[in-house]
């Protein structure tokens, strides 16, 4: 066997989800204490390099700003590529991972959103403005909103799967616009410093931290995936536990 | 005017709430699921591929 269909099995192995769950119980003590590690150096890095010369202390603020905002595209992201597999492939815990990320993606974008704002205040004399990258994020943080509300609204999972599914790929149209909107149009926000084609042009003072905070967000995130995608699985073994008892009861009632 | 050092605090006490916020959740969430299939399986509810070989929990 090559190695690419010994990947595609490894991957449909996981469309199980016992395999899932004994999977999620192997590698979350792992991801955990990665996650601990990251953020316990990142944390330190962040406190003990240099200020900037212009902005001072605040520049701090990047360390969990840059990071989050990065983490509520990423998030996005991870949820398109499930909608996808809920649509194409059908996979069976695509769904599951579409939930369960819905409301981590919110909290960061809400982290990025209040952490954008206290920075804004010292350095742009302004909590807010309505420049093209501040309200598309802000357009983001409602569509997460919007697909936790569908999800919840919805019973049965079979059935919004599709129509969320359907929801998020219309909406990730707003992540190249949130990405390319520092570019394509006049922002307070800067533009890129770091994702750029021509490497970053940020000082190593800063970029150092940044990347560690940066992993550690990430490991967070799928830390808390992973750990919520278990979660919503139990969920729904309870869910259809219950409608099995319940149609056994009703038999045992009608055929005594 | 709050000082500099206060935005920062107060960017990092925000980062800190929302984080842990998210892991208690998580957390929370997962305890009362396995409460909840913990009691389905001691009322003798149990999925039909856990059951036992000849299907005695019928």
């Amino acid at each position: 066997m090559n190695e690419i269909s010994l990947a595609i099995r490894k991957f449909s192995d996981l469309a199980n989800p016992t395999r899932f769950l004994a999977l999620a119980d192997r590698v979350l003590p792992w991801f955990a204490a990665l996650t601990v590690l990251f953020f316990a150096a990142g944390l330190w890095l962040s406190f003990t390099t240099e200020g900037d010369y212009q902005q001072g202390e605040t520049v701090r603020i990047m360390y969990v700003h840059v990071p989050s905002a990065w983490l509520s595209m990423m998030c996005y992201t991870v949820m398109a590529i499930s909608a996808l597999g809920t649509l194409v492939w059908r996979h069976p815990l695509a769904d599951v991972s579409a939930r369960a990320a819905a409301p981590i993606g919110a909290s960061f974008t809400f982290l990025a959103l209040v952490t954008g704002s206290l920075w804004g205040k010292p350095m742009w004399g302004t909590w807010w403005v309505w420049d093209a990258r501040l309200t598309s994020v802000f357009v983001l943080f409602l569509m997460y909103l919007g697909l936790m509300a569908l999800n919840r609204a919805m019973d049965d999972p079979a059935r919004s799967a599709r129509v969320s599914a359907v929801l998020v790929l219309v909406g990730f149209v707003n992540i190249p616009i949130i990405k390319f909107s520092v570019e394509w149009w006049n922002t307070l926000h800067q533009p890129a410093s770091v994702m750029r084609l021509d490497g970053p042009t940020i000082d190593p003072e800063f970029l150092w931290p940044l990347i560690v905070m940066a992993v550690g967000f990430t490991l967070l995130f799928f830390t808390l995936h992973i750990a919520a995608m278990r979660n919503e699985i139990w969920r729904r073994r309870v869910t259809s536990l219950r409608r099995q008892a319940a149609r056994n009861a009703g038999r045992e009632s009608l055929a005594p | 005017m709050m000082s500099h050092a206060a935005y920062v605090i107060a960017s990092y006490v925000v980062a800190f709430a929302v984080a842990v916020g998210l892991v208690l959740w998580v957390v929370g969430d997962g305890r009362a699921r396995q409460r909840e299939l913990k009691a389905l399986e001691a009322a003798g509810i149990r999925r039909r591929s856990a059951e036992a070989p000849g299907g005695e929990a019928q």
